[in-house]
């Protein structure tokens, strides 16, 4: 019998050496004449076991990992196709506390499958969804979204039903499905998971929301830093369409649905729905003023669906599954699942796709371990560059959209970094304002030159010059920021600058800046 | 990637790819994408091909170049270096690291390397934020930087 061995082609994956595990292993099975093939699957998101390679035993999967090349030959001499025992082992990979205790919806298949067969995915549930879609009426596709509560996951919150309605409604001849797979956050990995580890859920999600909203193209931008995800979406699009799951007749139906993979160039910014309809259109990826809403008047003046990543591939498993199985998932307003991003110094850093509700205290202490170096957490930063920095003594702030909010912060994508001790918060403030000054589009003032009017009152602060006047000038600049940009670039930057002068003022002290000198 | 090309080739060789592309629904993008693959920077006379092909102004392709991070004016060293500076990394030394590299390479950041070995780029996440602190090299995604992988970072952009 053939024995099935998995070694990860997920970026995070590859670059702890998995390329040179899958060389390793493959020239194993050569050199020892033995049936064995190699699946590239994606990551399970456990990236401090990563490269983690699991063999299908009869008995289930067995894990091993961290693998590096060199214990190839040592796990092949210990019987690892049997699943036998060795320094590495991990056991039953479902069993590892990590992984155990999550709910995978979104990411139920990522790390199981190759991510390139769809018979394999079929064969994990896949297309029921779509399968249930194409016999529905579109208005009970839209409603079945809207009542399994699902918000935006790019950051917004946004209900992603209401947004599709809006296209529904809105009569054209043409209209478009858009993902918004600019994944720029710091923290933030799970898109680019999705896409590299289980590509099909997002054409299935993709075509859903055509047939739901009377859409028949969709475009899936995706950022040039993510060469692997880029080249797996082509390829799935590719394989889907020769399946018939895209084309003018979507599995067989009578609706259209097509999709095409564009690569971003390195702008932030056009993780900003407008500026990216803009960049898609060949433009500058300028910010537009709203309204008109992208639902109305959206890529190419024509009724558009944005939606991120995860929220287009949530959409399967609601169809399948339905809007209450769904919204019996989280608290309060967030329905369903989330999957949580844990990065930076964090001991056990990967992907938690969990139901919201979780503590940050829990998730930080508990699941992520707490820091790498084992010195305690100073702060954690919530929703990338954008996102507040919250001290310990917030911990209590249940995961979910409106909590954060009430605390001046926000989930955002859901990417965690944390710091240790070590960090500057005054320096990372002045990040904050950095990076908005490099990356602004420019279109409106606030946000152009607030930006670089905050790097250089934050060095004055930093130098001891009037620290207390200039940082209220920084409170009122932030405020100016907040209020008066066009979006979330401008407007959010000031959640990481004033969550750290608020939460950790010692930091913006003469004496802290006397003994940081010394 | 770093051969000269006569103006008359980029011209041709230009009008071949907006040719094969402009039928695509926002064109400009892809088309700029295609001939930095082929030139290693979206040549400056390449701009009224594009220009006249799409019937937009020069003004605009000019913007729309000048605007995103990735397009070059000019061919890259023969490697390409980008070291994550965003908070991710940062959390895990990244600074430090960034520095590290620089003085390893004797460049610093936006600049190549005068035997035109590597160009060193600072870029914010690549999405490895759970294995902090990252780079890429030409395309290749490394995790966890530490001294020992700078060292092979420099042997390979050397040799």
């Amino acid at each position: 019998m053939t024995v099935t061995i998995y070694i990860p082609r997920d970026s995070g994956a590859l670059a702890l050496g998995a390329e040179k595990v899958a060389k390793a292993v493959a020239r194993e099975i050569e050199a020892r004449g033995l049936e064995a093939s190699i699946v590239r699957n994606g990551s399970r998101g456990l990236y401090w076991l990563e490269p983690m390679v699991e063999v299908a035993t009869e008995a289930g999967r067995a894990a091993y990992g961290p693998v590096a090349a060199k214990d190839v030959a040592s796990l092949f001499d210990a019987g690892f196709m049997e699943g036998r025992e060795h320094p590495l082992s991990l056991g039953d990979p479902e069993k590892i506390p990590f992984l155990a205790k999550q709910t995978r919806l979104t990411f139920a298949r990522c790390g199981i499958t190759d991510p390139l067969s769809l018979e394999d995915y079929e064969a994990h549930g896949g297309l029921a969804g779509l399968r249930r879609a194409v016999a529905m009426a579109p208005l009970d596709i839209v409603t079945t979204v809207t009542e399994s509560g699902l918000r935006g996951r790019g950051g917004a919150g946004f209900p992603t039903g209401i947004k599709w309605k809006t296209v529904l409604d809105t009569a054209a001849e043409r209209k478009y499905i858009v993902c918004n797979a600019d994944e720029g956050d710091s923290a933030t990995f799970a898109d680019r998971m999705i896409m590299e580890g289980d590509p099909f859920v997002l054409v299935e999600g993709m075509a859903i929301a055509g047939i739901a909203t009377g859409a028949t193209k969709g475009f899936v931008y995706i950022r040039s830093e993510y060469p692997h995800a880029i080249a797996t979406m082509r390829k799935a699009v590719e394989v889907a369409r020769e399946a018939g799951v895209l084309g003018v007749n979507v599995l067989g139906s009578p609706n259209a649905f097509d999709m095409e993979i564009r690569v971003g160039a390195g702008a932030y910014v056009c993780g900003e729905e407008t500026s990216l309809l803009n960049s898609l259109e060949g433009k500058r990826g300028v910010v537009r003023a709203k309204p008109p809403l992208p639902a109305i008047q959206g890529l190419f003046g024509k009724p558009t669906v944005i939606n991120n990543v995860i929220s287009l591939a949530s959409v399967p498993i609601i169809l399948d599954r339905g809007a209450e199985f769904y919204k019996d998932f989280g608290m309060g307003r967030s329905r369903g699942t989330i999957p949580i991003q844990i990065a930076g110094n964090a001991k056990h850093g990967g992907l938690f796709e969990a139901a919201f509700g979780l503590t940050l205290g829990e998730i930080v202490e508990e699941i992520g371990g707490g820091t790498v170096t084992g010195r305690p957490v100073k702060a954690v930063q919530v929703g990338g560059p954008l996102g507040a920095y919250f001290p310990p003594s917030l911990f209590d702030t249940p995961f979910d959209y409106e909590a954060f909010t009430a605390k001046d912060g926000l989930i955002g994508h859901a990417g965690i970094t944390i710091f240790d001790d070590t960090a500057d918060m005054l320096k990372q403030a002045r990040f904050a304002m950095e990076f908005c000054a490099i990356e602004s589009c420019g279109k409106c003032t606030p946000c152009r030159i607030g930006s670089t009017r905050g790097v250089e009152t934050l060095d004055k602060v930093a130098a001891g010059v009037e620290p207390e006047k200039n940082l209220a000038l920084v409170s009122d600049l932030c405020n100016t920021m907040k209020f008066g940009s066009l979006c979330a670039l401008g407007g959010f930057t000031p959640y990481p600058v004033m969550s750290a002068i608020r939460h950790f003022p010692q930091d913006f002290t003469p004496k802290a800046m006397a003994e940081a000198a010394e | 990637m770093t051969m000269q090309h006569a103006s008359t080739d980029i011209a041709f060789r230009t009008a071949q790819v907006v040719d094969g592309l402009k039928d695509l629904e926002g064109p400009l993008l892809p088309i700029l994408h295609e001939l930095q693959e082929e030139f290693g920077c979206v040549p400056p006379e390449a701009l009224p091909v594009i220009a006249e092909a799409l019937n937009i102004s020069n003004a605009e392709v000019h913007g729309v170049v000048t605007f995103y991070h990735d397009y070059r004016n000019q061919p890259a060293g023969r490697h390409v270096l980008k070291v994550c500076r965003a908070e991710a990394c940062q959390s895990m030394g990244g600074d430090a690291i960034a520095t590290q590299i620089s003085r390893a390479l004797g460049i610093g950041f936006h600049e190549t390397a005068k035997d035109g070995s590597v160009t060193l780029e600072p870029v914010y996440c690549l999405g490895l934020c759970a294995c902090a602190p990252a780079a890429m090299l030409d395309g290749e995604v490394i995790g966890r930087l530490d001294a020992g992988k700078i060292d092979e970072i420099v042997q390979e952009v050397r040799s």
